[in-house]
């Protein structure tokens, strides 16, 4: 009781300080725990949403394009497929399940995909309102989709023509909408699925005219083509076989979304890690600067200390006077850093669903935070230990001269 | 109540206090008088345990404070000794009747609130308890030093230069409120000064 009534006198004796104290240490918890939730989730989110394609056979291009196309759907495609070609692969005895993919249109901001029953398998989607789509012109909507757009079965749609935001609009061939999917935590939240026929009837219409391909549609010799085949393997040896049978033998390519997304968050991970880095840095020196007003703080506590010996206080008492000092100081920065941390998570999550980009969920812990905690906590104690250590080192009687 | 043989204490070679022998009975006042930089903080403290003599041995009470771990230095100290230091010392962030509060619990002493009023009203700053420490004046942070040192009953009061800072009237004032706090306990009171305003009112002296 003593000890901490004396530890909050000291505290509130100087509180300004105290609060910049607390808010340095805030302003680099708060930095380290954003940067945290924000890698840990964009890491996790792209693996699941690569995990259940083992391969993905597509136009000739970039790989990396073909995945972020037709797995992320967040690029344009590399080009369109036959529909013949892509077949010879489906029936390939190692393939346990080839999904097509026909993108080329969109429904404000949202991609439609067409596909056959087979998508929502893929990512264990269940129809939470109405029904799977069966005709042409049927669509099933996303979960996100559905929140932002208010849809439900019976509404009626139009896409756009393109990937964009806005395109030609394609009003002669609304879309009914037959089913809301419910939410997977994954793409497909925020894709709207139609057959592929859908795709082949809309384009059909405009035939070549439309300006920007590349979109799934017949072309001038009326062979029918899709953007992409998502494979599943039947048997692990598929993995050495068939990118290589499909690379060197069609004139398709195949890519691998475990690789191209492993590529890609090694390109990007230079970015992550330098802010990783940065923020490292960050709450280094802002820890430190703490620290430096908490060890000078305890130096002027010395004579104080001294005091307390002369009254007969054991070396325990005074470590904990400093410690209670500093790990209220310690405390407070690390509980208000992670809010500011997980709500500055937690409004950017919100505003970027908004936005219809991936969701950052500001209210979960990632997986380096207790380090991050303990790590804070470590030096913190180390410090406020030392002053205590040099009281009651130090002649308390020729302290006690001073001043 | 102390007992003195042959105590010496160096600093860096130099000997800066040296008392062969030296007894005080139970609830005598004493005075050890000396110029500046005799070596009079130096014996105090060294009476306190807070320094530890080069040679010689000293006993508090029947209690040896020489040859012993600090840990048996600090509770003989505290269970024993009153102690008004030069620089007096209040901790400045807490009001007077917390610092009080303090000595006695460091003291192994249960809470005593009717004992602080008791000793703050007899020296006449009953009504700065509830004071923050550093708002005090000197003469008043003086008393209040004062009464930290006897608010736990000790048979031994050590008092470097409770005076100094004081004019006549206070320091006259301050002597007479040592004198009877420690004759109302029945302490031994020792006294170190070089204030010679003050050396009549104790029958036995220490020169260094
Ligand atoms: N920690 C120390 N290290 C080295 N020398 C010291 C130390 N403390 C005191 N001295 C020296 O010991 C001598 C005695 O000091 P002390 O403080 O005991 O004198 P004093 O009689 O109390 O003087 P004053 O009346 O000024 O308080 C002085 O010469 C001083 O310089
Ligand atoms: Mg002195």
């Amino acid at each position: 009781m003593t000890t901490l009534r004396l530890a909050f006198a000291y505290l509130a004796s100087r509180p300004l300080a105290t609060i910049l104290h607390v808010l340095m240490l805030a302003l680099g918890v708060a930095t380290a725990a954003f940067l945290l939730l924000f890698t840990s989730q964009a890491e996790e989110r792209l693996a699941r949403d690569a995990k259940p394609v083992d391969l993905v056979v597509g136009a000739k291009g970039s790989p990396l394009q073909l995945i972020l196309s037709s797995v992320f759907h967040v690029d344009m495609p590399t080009g369109n497929i036959g529909l013949e070609e892509s077949k010879a692969i489906s029936r390939h005895p190692m393939v346990a399940s080839a999904t097509p993919v026909a993108l080329g249109d969109s429904y404000r901001g949202h991609r439609i995909v067409g596909t056959d029953a087979s998508f929502l398998g893929l990512y264990d989607a269940k129809v939470a309102a109405g029904r799977p789509f069966k005709e042409e012109m049927e669509v099933v909507v996303g979960s996100e989709v559905a929140r932002r757009h208010q849809l439900a079965p019976g509404a009626k749609i139009v896409g756009s023509h393109g990937l964009a935001q806005a395109g030609p609009g394609h009003d002669e061939d609304p879309f009914e909408v037959v089913g809301v999917l419910a939410p997977t935590g994954t793409v497909i939240d925020r894709l709207v699925l139609t057959p592929v026929e859908s795709v082949w009837h809309v384009h059909e219409h405009h035939g070549g005219a439309q300006p920007a391909p590349p979109a799934a549609a017949p072309t001038q010799g009326g062979r029918l083509e899709i953007t992409a085949l998502l494979v599943k393997y039947r048997t692990p040896l598929a993995a050495a076989m068939l990118p290589r049978l499909v690379n060197s033998s069609t004139s398709m390519q195949a890519a691998s979304p475990a690789f191209e997304s492993a590529r890609l968050l090694d390109m990007v991970g230079v970015g992550v890690q330098t802010l990783q880095w940065f923020a490292a840095v960050m709450m280094a020196s802002a820890a430190l600067s703490v620290f430096v007003a908490l060890t000078s703080a305890l130096q002027e506590r010395r004579y104080d200390l001294a005091l307390l010996r002369t009254l007969g206080a054991r070396p325990l008492r005074l470590a904990s006077l400093s410690l209670a000092e500093g790990v209220t100081l310690l405390v407070s920065g690390v509980i208000l850093g992670l809010a500011l941390g997980h709500g500055a998570a937690h409004a950017l999550g919100l505003w970027l669903a908004q936005s219809g980009s991936w969701p950052l969920a500001g209210l979960a812990w990632a997986p380096g935070e207790a380090m991050l905690v303990a790590a804070v906590f470590a030096g913190g104690f180390a410090t406020c230990l030392v002053p205590a250590v040099q009281a009651y080192l130090s002649d308390p009687a020729s302290l006690l001269a001073k001043r | 109540m102390l007992e003195i043989r042959g105590l010496r204490h160096q600093y860096a070679g130099r000997t800066v206090v040296s008392v062969p022998e030296w007894d005080v009975p139970r609830g005598e006042a004493s005075l050890v008088l000396g110029p500046s930089g005799s070596g009079k903080s130096t014996l105090l403290n060294a009476i306190a345990g807070l320094t530890t003599p080069t040679e010689g041995t000293i006993r508090v009470a029947g209690e040896a404070m020489t040859g012993v771990a600090p840990a048996s230095r600090d509770a003989l100290r505290a269970r024993r000794i009153g102690l008004v230091l030069q620089t007096l010392h209040l901790i400045g962030v807490i009001t007077v009747r917390e610092n009080l509060r303090i000595a006695q619990r460091l003291a192994g002493l249960p809470r005593d609130d009717a004992r602080i009023d008791e000793v703050l009203a007899s020296l006449a700053i009953g009504e700065l308890a509830g004071s923050k420490a550093r708002q005090l004046s000197v003469g008043e942070a003086q008393r209040v030093a004062i009464a930290r040192a006897v608010v736990n009953r000790p048979p031994l009061i050590l008092a470097d230069e409770p005076t100094s800072a004081l004019d006549d009237a206070n320091c006259g004032k301050a002597l007479t409120l040592l004198l009877d706090q420690a004759k109302a306990t029945g302490a031994t009171l020792i006294v170190a000064t070089h204030d010679n305003r003050i050396r009549e009112r104790f029958a036995r002296r220490l020169e260094l």
